[in-house]
């Protein structure tokens, strides 16, 4: 019997469900802090005023502190650097100007609402078309012309192909802005320790390692005395991978008051200023021949980046990730793109579940239903007839697809909805005056980036390797110790598993440590779908090790040849005997009688692993089914099937809540979910009652199939399916409303596609007819 | 404003004198002053349901409420679900339907579920939908706490 593979329940959720999970903002702090923040989009900052008595610190403060400066080495990136407070100019609504310390949080509310802000408002820039314009406002002197970073890319045979086409197919598609909105807000709380004079930031990081880094980075400090922590950490989705200026404020404040200081975002605070993502522009062209096959690719993307670029990644992430991922699934090898990231007075861009992968994922299948449509075909033919097939394959921009299942899963989905019986029932419910629509969105997922992905892009901190160390105490208990930063995606209990195959224990008897930079070993954090494959390749290396190590002590103890030592149960047998000791025994021995082994085996019991593969792509088809009300613009998506292919699966259970979870993020992000900022940068949606992420009334019943094809560039098997629910899901949903609206000539080309905009279209077209 | 008043809220059987300013939000007290941290808050205006406890014997959301109107009211939190060792059905059927990832918001449901169902053993599931439509989960996508709130409903009913 194997772990692996097997739907066991989660280690994690006995504390989580009885109210012992243990928080950031469950903490006490002698301090507490409130941020000012910037009540305009723009302008000069010319003073700070504060009532007489009360502890408020602002830029003039931190000297000497560095600005936080992601760096980029390539496409023309502009370094532009972010203060933790600001300095002479101010650039988006929300901000941070001032940090105001009392000893509770209400104090610091009611003083932060007393701090007087002078401000010179100048013209602010909301729109990323509008900041490209000549003559507007310029965020930052560095970034000519508001561009901070710039990818140019054609195939050398681009032309030719566009020339020689058949059809060109064009679309211009917009997704507005996002909030990743995790139901735990951000927040920290450092604690400086008089004796050692160290500094234990607790803070709500899916990075824990990368923001010790950075934080001693700017202050200027040994990374030896900074200690950071990521308890439970409630959802990050990207958000909480970027460094927050507010944690760098805080371990600057606990040293200087040498106490401890906490601060707890709010939902507001979130919605203005903890990260936007997904505001872009992109105008895709597709050229196809007279078999309807995709012959040469044209992109322009223009990607709002906000006011500051975020770290580690840079604000490089979207824009850099849609051009070379463009092309997603199909097999297209003329391919010319051009993409921006334009600043603009708002929120800072930061990766969000998926990153650009939703967005041109939406284009891209709202292309290929166009193009279905243009040449007469039906939308599933015209993706059988262009989906990479051969493999390994090789993109036009050189990204090396493994082995994965594009057709076959297109063609599960297409079995598991019944198309002929769904195409009669939409047939019925028209002539009633229903419209029911089906999308399709077949999709790659690029994921477990290695440290070669991240350097081709061209950034200076290049994530990707991951360490795990484990070790067996005297007592027989097995630890292991990761880099990643696990946060709702049971990775201490698939990691568990992975080990119990190796190591003959069962996964109770395992301990997966993370989150506290003391105890574990220097890594990346989780993010980007890579924890399973890197950590997870990881630990498999470092329990392989345990596993010869511990059958190397056996066959001493019991004197057989290695060869014939079977780990199993608990205990290391001697195969065909009844020959057998514990393998609590054996991790006793190796610390405690080592002179047995005449210094033929090291004492102790712990390996190290480490980790950093090529990359890998898994893959899905999302079908839709939905139903609009064409009189109030309402869209109910009715259900929901997946066809999905991520490799090995170590955990069912565990996979499916990782889709399920995406899908509805991805159904929120094609109906509902949408950052809206007035024409002066004041933000209009910063309450969930007025940005709405999906409730369980917008979910419908998701219907999953998986097949497993195993990659050569994962250790484990396992591709990463942690983003792959919501790249989907948007692009299904909307195809399938512009299906049920066929009748009235509409096209959908914008998410969220919210009941103003499809009325809107009715309407429009209503004209037109 | 700043004035203090003194209350007893009695959480999970316990009885927790404090002083409090009226303003002060019900989340507030039961977290910071009882220290009953199980109960979270995730956006202090009453949308997303994190914060819900149940008070006499009706879910509420704690952010919305003030300390002072608790005052002498028997509370139910998150932490006084499990009786001594033994799970309530609600709990083994969350974890055995995978409906925690992160875990935030799942005091918040577990509470509103226990609560609701208490109150309506019979509850229809589209009634069901609807009470659970009123707190958000940002992990689950909601399938698997459906499931579990349907299962553990079943078990409650047998009771």
């Amino acid at each position: 019997m194997t772990w692996v593979g097997r739907a066991i329940r989660r280690v994690e959720d006995p504390a989580l469900i009885t109210g012992q999970g243990r928080f950031t903002g469950d903490l006490q702090a002698a301090h507490w802090v409130r941020f000012v923040r910037s009540t305009v989009a723009a302008g000069k900052l010319t003073g700070v005023y504060a009532p007489k008595g009360v502890t408020m610190i602002t830029a003039a403060d931190l000297k000497g502190v560095k600005k936080i400066t992601p760096m980029l080495h390539k496409f023309g990136y502009k370094p532009v650097g972010q203060p933790a407070l600001a300095e002479d100019f101010v650039r988006f609504t929300g901000e941070p100007v001032a940090a105001v310390v009392a000893a509770s949080e209400e104090q610091a509310e009611d003083i932060a609402d007393q701090v007087g802000l002078s401000i010179d408002e100048t013209k602010s820039v909301i729109d990323a078309r509008a900041a490209l314009a000549a003559g507007a406002p310029q965020i930052h002197p560095e970034a000519t012309g508001n561009i901070i970073i710039e990818g140019k890319f054609t195939t050398p045979g681009f032309d030719a192909a566009w020339n020689d086409a058949n059809k060109i197919v064009r679309v211009e598609a917009r997704s507005r802005r996002q909030n990743a909105t995790p139901m735990e807000p951000r927040g920290a709380h450092a604690y400086h320790d008089a004796s050692t004079g160290r500094v234990t930031l607790t803070c709500t990081t899916q990075m824990p390692h990368l923001t010790r880094t950075a934080i001693c980075d700017v202050l200027g400090f040994p990374e030896s005395d900074l200690r950071v922590i990521a308890p439970d950490v409630g959802g990050g989705f990207g958000q909480k991978m970027s460094l927050a200026g507010e944690y760098v404020v805080l371990v600057w404040l606990a040293r200087k008051l040498k106490s401890s200081v906490a601060w707890t975002e709010d939902r507001r605070e979130n919605l203005i200023a903890a990260f936007h993502s997904r505001d872009q522009y992109i105008t895709l062209e597709g050229a196809f021949d007279a078999n309807a096959r995709l012959v040469a690719l044209k992109a322009d993307i223009i990607s709002n980046v906000g006011a500051y670029s975020c770290y580690p990644t840079t604000c490089g992430v979207e824009p850099l990730m849609a051009m070379a991922e463009m092309p997603g699934p199909y097999d297209v090898q003329q391919y010319s793109c051009l993409a921006r990231g334009v600043m603009t007075n708002t929120c800072t861009m930061a990766p969000y579940r998926g990153v650009s992968r939703p967005v041109i994922t939406f284009v891209l299948e709202r292309l290929m239903d166009k193009a279905a449509r243009a040449l007469a075909i039906d939308p599933v033919d015209i993706r059988r007839r262009n989906l990479i097939a051969t493999f390994p394959y090789r993109s036009a921009m050189g990204l090396e697809y493994d082995e994965a299942s594009y057709k076959e899963t297109l063609e599960i989905a297409v079995k598991a909805v019944d198309l002929p019986a769904f195409r009669k029932r939409q047939r019925e419910a028209r002539a009633k005056s229903r419209y029911l629509g089906i999308g399709f969105a077949t999709f790659s997922e690029r994921t477990g980036y290695g440290s070669s992905a991240f350097a081709a892009r061209g950034m200076e901190i290049t994530p990707g390797w991951e360490t795990v160390i484990v070790s067996v105490d005297p007592s027989g208990f097995v630890e292991a110790r990761i880099g990643s930063s696990p946060h709702g995606q049971g990775l201490r209990t698939t990691l568990a598993q992975i080990i119990a195959d190796e190591v003959g224990v069962t996964p109770e008897m395992i301990r997966i440590v993370h989150g506290d930079t003391d105890r574990a070993p220097y890594g990346w954090g989780t993010f980007a779908s890579r924890s399973l494959v890197i950590s997870g390749g990881a630990t498999l290396i470092a329990a392989q090790k345990i596993r010869a190590k511990l059958i190397k002590i056996a066959s001493h103890i019991l004197e057989a040849a290695p060869d014939d030592i079977v780990l199993a149960d608990g205990a290391a047998k001697v195969a065909g005997t009844d020959r057998t000791i514990p393998i609590a025994k054996l991790a006793r021995e190796a610390y405690t009688q080592t002179y047995r082994f005449k210094g033929e085996i090291e004492p102790g019991l712990s390996e190290a692993g480490h980790y950093d593969p090529p990359g890998t792509f898994s893959n899905a088809c999302h079908v839709a089914i939905v139903d609009v009300d064409v009189e109030t613009g309402h869209v109910k998506v009715e259900k929901f099937i997946v066809a999905e292919d991520a490799g090995r699966i170590i955990n069912p259970m565990i996979a499916d809540g990782q889709v399920h979870g995406g899908i509805a993020q991805g159904i929120g992000n094609a109906l509902l979910e949408e950052i809206i900022y007035d024409e002066n940068g004041g933000i209009l949606t910063a309450t969930l009652a007025d940005y709405l992420p999906p409730t369980a009334h917008e979910i419908p019943p998701i219907e999953l199939h998986h097949i497993e094809t195993p990659s050569p560039n994962s250790l484990t098997g396992a591709k990463g399916l942690g983003e792959g629910g919501c790249i989907g899901a948007p692009a299904a949903v909307v195809n399938a409303i512009n299906d049920a609206l066929s009748p009235f000539s509409v096209e959908i080309d914008e998410i969220p596609a919210t009941p103003q905009r499809i009325r809107a279209a009715l309407r429009n077209a209503g004209k037109a007819a | 404003m700043n004035q203090k008043t003194s209350i007893t809220l009695t959480i999970n059987g316990r009885d927790y004198t404090i002083a409090v300013e009226p303003r002060r939000t019900l989340a507030d007290a039961i977290r910071d002053d009882c220290g009953q941290t199980g109960t979270h808050i995730g956006c202090e205006h009453g949308v997303c349901g994190a914060c819900t406890i149940i008070v006499g014997d009706e879910p509420v959301r704690s952010c919305l409420m003030f300390a002072v109107q608790a005052d002498g009211k028997k509370i139910r939190t998150v932490e006084g679900l499990a009786d001594g060792g033994q799970l309530h059905p609600m709990q083994q059927a969350f974890m055995d339907h995978h409906g925690l990832q992160c875990g935030f918001c799942t005091p918040g449901f577990l509470m509103l579920a226990v609560g609701v169902l208490e109150r309506e053993p019979a509850i229809s599931d589209d009634e069901l939908l609807d009470v659970l439509s009123s707190n958000l989960c940002r992990c689950t996508g909601y399938q698997n706490i459906i499931k579990a709130v349907r299962a553990a409903a079943k078990e409650m009913r047998k009771g």
